[in-house]
């Protein structure tokens, strides 16, 4: 294999696998404090996609300068995730916390679903496309090949999101009294964490990351129903992979995926509908929770 | 009398009531489920125009808007009472509902279908059901290839794959032969009908242009997938100039949207088989110079059609929906003109009284019927496969429409592009395509 083609299936593996984390990071902070596989992660990432992607039709027609576009990105998802946290976490899920793990995935599920409708209640079934945005950085040459710097900019974005990320959890009073709770919540609880606040801010944390994955893709997709539940099987299978609650997990299930995948495309293309779940299988058989699962504490 | 002897009275005399009422509407009418795609993927670039389309044909025979040959109201004279639904769901849910439409409903025919997938689910189900059904848009030859060989309710009011397939490769062969001196190269949905579309266009190729190679290696990326990053990148890398492409939908316009942002259709020519089910939407940004298809005749191929049928739905659409119509209104629309031809006929040849099934079957059957395109020849499969003509072009945007047309076209006969009667796809175009008659 020569040097360049190399070179081009890591990049395309990159952009790939920023993606990849964008839409599973906000999966797996909530499934490593909160221990729930949220279901409504998809609906966040179609909403993201839809909201900012009719405003940046109507921003578009303006004239206004094309950077706007990446504020309007922003706002979008911090709206999303406060409004959608504070509703879905407040409204729901705080009632099922003493339920059984698999109860709280059928209920995100139901409320995915009812989001389903509501999009298309809001939105309907007419695909969005928002490309001006996608032009606005322009191309950069790598190996012969144009790319278009703003799927390219999507991993400078990945890599901010787990640097701060990284550093919130590791560098900040708000971060140690997650991870206290990542590891033991009832022993958290009685050292006086408000436990309660602890969740409803790690699922708005969680909401405005699948809202802005969903954002950030929106000039590069045709916005359009469905594409939610397309991208939840995705981070499902990135979770899965990485490990349930890790962040470094999704960061390198992301990674692995993302590369496997580009090099299956240009070395054997049949193999690339393949390749993620092969994955996934080879890791559930080896290591079933997942390459970077946290560790548990054995309770006495 | 007791007061619970007088509610059951009256209870079941309402029932009575409302079976009579009921009874009366649905003599009066013709009872039309339609399916199409009402939500998910498949509805904005398909299910949604061909819900326009049907809206707006019932709305011209309903009312006797329509011009000759379709100038009377109704089928046989009686209203169309439609009941469109969703064929989202996949293929159980639909047999599901077919069966529901049938029983529950009571519907007198069946117009529709767009996925090959449901096609093939329900083939068997409305000879079972013994329900006309007309389908209108799935493109899988199994239908009657493999599913119901000897049809008898099972009707397609339009051409199959194969014929669209072929007429890319002869047009891409014989209007541009210099484009394929690198060969060519497929990028198509990983499904049966992206894999169909690449067999039967490689197939062709080989007899068409056999100088011409297949790339070793053809991408097909997963339905739905909407991250086209590294096939654009093996595109590019690619030797070929021409890139084969049945991708659809919400696939094809975010494909569109990646691949302008690369500049891969200024280094490649793309053949689009049903390209054209998003360009209007698309507008500018749907790039020029591409080879678009319609399976037919229909959409952007249609727009100058200057049959008076043809430009009074032309005009009620824009003028209803504030869009010209793509190729799945018309798709449609012809499924349903298909239906009026045959009522009409039955009627005329039961001496002027309502026509039973049987008798709308027969008249169906091997009829040549006046579409609003041009003309539907049921030629195939004992009578019940349609076969149209095949049109082909390169697109251009039109600064004084302000809409995308097509340049360049050339028109193949049913005949060139399709099987003759009682031969399957694969084996007329392994073989040679012996008895295509191009003129």
């Amino acid at each position: 294999m020569d040097t360049e083609l190399l070179l081009i299936i890591l990049v395309d593996g990159l952009v790939y696998a920023s993606y990849l984390f964008m839409v599973s990071v906000g999966l797996t902070v909530i499934c490593g404090v909160q221990k729930i596989l949220n279901v409504t992660h998809g609906s966040l990432y179609a909403f993201g996609a839809y909201l900012c992607a009719t405003i940046l039709i109507v921003y578009a027609e303006t004239g206004w300068p094309g950077a706007g576009a990446f504020v309007i990105m922003a706002l979008t998802a911090i709206f999303l995730g406060i409004v959608f946290g504070i509703i879905i976490e407040r409204g729901l899920l705080r009632f099922l916390y003493a339920e059984d793990e698999h109860i709280i995935v059928l209920a995100t599920f139901a409320a995915f679903l009812i989001l389903e409708d509501v999009l298309l209640l809001i939105w309907g079934t007419n695909p969005y496309i928002a490309a001006e945005p996608l032009a606005l950085l322009g191309q950069t040459d790598i190996a012969d090949l144009p790319f278009d710097n703003y799927n390219l900019s999507m991993i400078l974005l990945s890599a901010l999101v787990a640097a701060v990320l990284w550093y919130g959890l590791r560098r900040t009073t708000f971060g140690k009294m997650l991870l206290a709770v990542i590891f033991d919540r009832e022993l958290a609880q009685s050292m006086g964490i408000n436990v309660t606040r602890v969740f409803l801010l790690t699922f708005i944390v969680g909401s405005f990351l699948g809202a802005l994955g969903g954002a950030y893709q929106a000039p590069a997709i045709s916005v359009q129903p469905g594409i939610g539940v397309e991208v939840i099987v995705l981070a499902f299978a990135v979770v899965v992979i990485g490990g349930m609650g890790s962040i470094p997990g999704a960061l390198i299930g992301s990674l692995v995926v993302g590369v496997a995948r580009a090099a299956a495309v240009h070395l054997e293309p049949v193999l690339e509908l393949f390749v993620i779940y092969m994955i996934m299988a080879i890791v559930l058989i080896v290591r079933p929770q997942g390459l970077f699962a946290p560790a548990k504490p054995r309770k006495i | 009398m007791k007061h619970g002897q007088g509610r059951t009275a009256v209870l079941l005399a309402s029932v009575a009531g409302v079976a009579l009422v009921a009874g009366a509407a649905t003599a009066q009418t013709v009872k039309m489920g339609i399916p199409t795609f009402l939500t998910g993927a498949g509805a904005p670039a398909f299910g949604i125009p061909a819900k326009e389309g049907v809206e707006l044909i019932i709305r011209g025979i309903n009312n006797g808007e329509l011009p000759a040959p379709y100038n009377s109201v109704g089928l046989a004279g009686r209203k169309i009472e439609p009941l469109i639904y969703d064929e989202a769901g996949g293929g159980t849910k639909q047999v599901t509902e077919l069966r529901n439409k049938v029983q529950k409903d009571g519907v007198d025919l069946v117009v529709g279908y767009i996925s090959s997938g449901t096609c093939a689910a329900v083939a068997r189900v409305a000879e079972e059901v013994k329900v006309l059904t007309l389908l209108t848009v799935c493109g899988t030859p199994r239908v009657f290839e493999e599913l119901v060989k000897k049809p008898k309710y099972l009707f397609r009011t339009m051409s199959h794959g194969t014929g669209n397939n072929t007429g890319a490769a002869r047009y891409i062969s014989s209007k541009f032969p210099e484009l394929l001196k690198d060969g060519f190269i497929g990028l198509n949905q990983n499904y049966a009908w992206g894999q169909d579309s690449w067999r039967d266009f490689n197939l062709a190729m080989k007899i068409v242009a056999p100088d011409a190679k297949a790339a070793k290696k053809q991408q097909f990326p997963k339905l739905f997938s909407g991250q086209y990053g590294s096939e654009i990148s093996a595109l590019l890398r690619a030797k070929p100039k021409v890139v084969h492409s049945s991708f659809w939908g919400g696939d094809l316009e975010a494909f569109i949207a990646q691949a302008n942002a690369r500049g891969l259709f200024k280094r490649k020519t793309f053949i689009l088989t049903v390209g054209e089910t998003v360009a209007y939407r698309l507008g500018k940004k749907f790039p020029e110079g591409q080879i678009v298809g319609t399976r037919g005749p229909y959409g952007m191929y249609a727009v100058d059609n200057k049959s008076p049928l043809n430009q009074w739905f032309q005009k009620e659409f824009r003028k209803t929906y504030g869009s010209p119509p793509a190729q799945p209104a018309y798709q449609y629309a012809q499924g349903i003109l298909g239906a009026k031809y045959a009522y009409d006929k039955a009627m005329k040849d039961n001496g002027g009284k309502f026509p039973t099934t049987d008798q709308v079957i027969k008249a169906l059957e091997g009829a040549t019927y006046t579409s609003l395109a041009g003309t539907v020849r049921m030629a195939l499969s004992h009578g019940h496969q349609a076969v149209t003509e095949d049109r082909w072009g390169v697109t251009a945007w039109d600064e004084k429409r302000g809409e995308m047309v097509v340049r360049d076209v050339v028109v193949f006969p049913p005949d060139c592009v399709n099987p003759p009667d009682g031969v399957e796809s694969v084996p007329w175009l392994e073989g040679g395509m012996k008895g295509a008659k191009c003129g």
